[in-house]
């Protein structure tokens, strides 16, 4: 550690401190332009100038980059010093007159205008004012070596070398955040919107919160962007993070748990709409699927909640479909359940926030629960056009006379007998629940069974939802069917009740139905081990016998029948007993 | 052991058919026939067990040893198994059976699997009475000569 003296304060700062840092310690501001945390100083815009006092000598170098030393004296507010600032801020002013970073560091240092004009004036607002930051940044912090300064003197400007479009350029977007003033700009040449499970519509950074609600509520690192998986460079983040909490090197862990039941909430996803391309979805501008409007909704969206067309203008209509792909011969026969009010929401919703008229294309209006209907009700008060009738195709319409564009949906209005065609600026479309996209792997792992429709077989449909056919395994929510937030609720809570009764009871009674397996019989041929639909068959490896969990069988037989060496019996049905029913039937 | 060709009434014979019937579907099906007295075969002979799965093709053998001149199996409709898959495995040892009964010299018409649910009383009836004819058709197996 080391002291030293800034405008007559004494501070202690480690060797090697920049005075800039030291001046930050002591609670006095120095002007930088060209300064970045994350990177090593550049010391290129000499804003940062200080005087270093010696005897009766003085010096002027640059605080960003000069290290410390036992008793330095700094003056950081001489008349020099004020001099050499307002100096520098009147050239940049004349050159970059209208660049905000610019015009307020100047309006601190009391620059109001330059006394001379610059030959290199640029009126941009995002002008390039060649602080370097980016070209640092992409260098030393990622490590793709993308951006460099060209030419010297008047005709200095940074390029990528050589041609507009780099290879290396992993699309990080660090020389477009450092960039004081907005110059710099990453555009995505390919948008993949709507990919099966990213709703965003918007950028996000690599290390994110996946939604405020989430569950537990820390940032993940999505390895796909994250700059330090591809170059090894960055960690930014780690270097904000107070507790240190974050490890580059974290892998995946697979941990056993032992437990006695189990509650399957593994949801639902939604359609992908591009199997239906009567409809525009991925291919028109401004045609949504249910979860991306919500998304724009959102305050923390990429809109911050605005409902706009992808050119930034208000809709002047909106089109709002139920039903895609539910209630369908072609593609999902049953209902989802939550659409008709999410639809009538997003009605709601549109109808708040813009002037829009919005059309409502319905085939029954589902509002169940309580309150739903009330809710309908103030809908139609509120003007929202209802259509009965499902919309054919959607197609993107050109005025003649040079018009803006619009989507025309063409559809059957079935309470007035007639087809209409109504032009709007932006369809929401509501998609089929469907069970996830793994619900076979699911349904093998826990040995459970899938209905007609695919979501999760319940024990009962009337009288045990949340059970399944095998013991201890349990379902709630959407994986065993589409349902809203207060059925889920519920379901869940009845679940919950289910499985602590089972652990309140200590003991359990089970059936005395069983198959059990003589041991000393068996040979291992494991014919039985998939026979069981219950998966209470498993293999003994050191013994090379099969064995029966006996909580699990539920005495079908199945395995009974099936054994070679006679070696299981069904307690109840046995092969002795059944034969002598035979006998005794067969005797008259 | 009675003789089976014994006729009454100059009729012809009176089978003797055993039914393996599944406790959840056919034979509360069955069980459903006579509540509401429905007209089944007297001819059938019922073996209830917990599931068509577990009906051995032994049985189905020694069934036929024994005497019986049909065999009829009833389970649930596939999908609606009360063990899932139960129903399955009946259906492919059926398959086998009738390839192997036929090797044996007896006809495969003798064996019949029907899926029967608790419900459907009226199709035991029909079905009981339908095989019943069949068999007397057919004839008596005479399988001890």
């Amino acid at each position: 550690m080391v002291t030293v003296n800034i405008d007559g304060t004494q501070v202690e700062v480690f060797e090697e401190t920049t005075i800039l840092k030291a001046a930050e310690k002591a609670g006095i501001w120095i002007p930088t332009m060209c300064h970045c945390d994350f990177i090593e100083p550049y010391g290129v815009c000499r804003l940062c100038s200080v005087e270093v006092v010696r005897g009766n000598r003085s010096r002027v170098v640059t605080a960003c980059n000069y290290p410390v030393r036992e008793g330095l004296n700094v003056r950081t507010n001489t008349d020099k010093i004020k001099w050499i600032r307002k100096m520098i801020m009147e050239l940049m002013l004349s050159r970059w007159p209208n660049v905000k970073v610019v015009k307020e560091m100047a309006e601190q240092l009391g620059v109001v205008a330059p006394r001379f004009p610059s030959l290199e004036r640029d009126e941009a607002e995002d002008a390039c004012i060649l602080c370097g930051m980016c070209v640092n940044v992409c260098r030393d912090l990622v490590g793709a070596n993308v951006l460099g300064f060209a030419s010297r003197g008047i005709l200095r400007e940074v390029v990528i070398p050589f041609e507009n479009y780099s290879e290396q350029c992993i699309g990080c977007g660090a020389c477009a955040y450092v960039c004081p003033t907005g110059h710099i700009k990453v555009k995505s040449l390919e948008y993949e919107r709507g990919a099966l499970k990213d709703w965003f519509l918007g950028a996000k950074s690599a290390i994110y919160v996946p939604t405020m609600q989430a569950v537990p509520r820390v940032p993940t690192i999505d390895e796909a962007t994250c700059i330090n998986k591809q170059t090894g460079g960055c960690k930014v983040c780690s270097t904000y993070c107070e507790p240190e909490a974050i490890k580059y090197d974290m892998q995946d862990e697979e941990i056993d748990i032992e437990v006695g039941q189990i509650l399957l909430t593994t949801g639902f996803q939604l359609m992908d709409l591009k199997q239906m391309p009567q409809y525009g979805y991925g291919r028109l501008d401004n045609v949504y699927a249910s979860m991306e409007f919500e998304h724009m909704l959102n305050s923390m969206g990429p809109t911050g909640g605005n409902i706009m067309c992808k050119d930034g203008t208000e809709p002047r209509a909106v089109g709002i479909v139920h039903c895609i792909g539910s209630r369908d011969e072609n593609y999902h026969k049953y209902c989802s359940r939550v659409c008709c009010m999410y639809a009538l929401k997003f009605a709601h919703l549109v109808k708040d926030r813009t002037k829009a008229e919005v059309y409502q294309f319905y085939i029954d209006m589902r509002a169940f629960g309580k309150g739903y209907e009330e809710f309908y009700k103030r809908l139609l008060d509120e003007g929202v056009n209802m259509i009965r009738g499902k919309v054919a195709e959607i197609t993107e319409e050109h005025p003649p006379n040079g018009d803006k564009s619009f989507l025309s949906m063409k559809c059957e209005d079935t309470l007035i007998g007639k087809f209409r065609e109504i032009p709007v600026d932006m369809v929401i479309l509501c998609p089929a629940i469907e069970p996830q996209f793994d619900a076979d792997k699911v349904k093998k792992i826990f040995s459970i069974s899938q209905s007609p429709d695919k979501f999760f077989l319940e024990r009962h449909p009337k009288l045990d939802p949340t059970s399944t056919m095998t013991d201890g395994i349990f379902i709630a929510g959407c994986a065993q069917g589409p349902k809203d937030i207060p059925d889920s609720v519920a379901q869940a809570s009845a679940a919950a009740a289910r499985m602590l009764a089972l652990i309140s009871q200590g003991e359990v009674a089970i059936d005395p139905i069983k198959a059990e397996i003589m041991s000393e019989y068996c040979s291992g041929c494991r014919i039985c081990n998939n026979l069981c639909p219950y998966g209470a068959i498993s293999f003994i490896e050191d013994k090379k016998l099969s064995e029966i969990n006996e909580m699990l069988c539920k005495g079908c037989g199945t395995c009974v029948a099936a054994c070679p060496a006679s070696a299981i019996t069904g307690k109840g049905f046995s092969d002795l007993q059944i034969l002598a029913e035979l006998e005794g039937i067969l005797s008259v | 052991m009675m003789d089976s060709e014994k006729t009454k009434n100059g009729n012809g014979f009176n089978p003797r058919i055993v039914a393996f019937l599944c406790n959840w579907c056919t034979y509360t099906g069955a069980d459903l026939a006579g509540v509401a007295r429905l007209q089944s075969s007297p001819s059938v002979r019922v073996i209830r067990t917990m599931c068509s799965g577990r009906v051995d093709p032994t049985f189905v053998f020694q069934a036929f040893k024994l005497g019986a001149d049909g065999v009829m199996i009833g389970g649930c409709h596939i999908g609606d198994c009360h063990y899932s898959e139960g129903n399955f495995k009946t259906l492919r040892r059926v398959e086998l059976m009738k390839i192997m009964l036929e090797k044996y010299g007896i006809d495969p018409k003798r064996l019949r699997l029907e899926w029967i649910s608790a419900s459907e009383g009226d199709k035991y009836a029909s079905v009981t009475l339908e095989f019943e004819r069949q068999i007397k058709e057919l004839g008596p197996l005479k399988l001890q000569e």
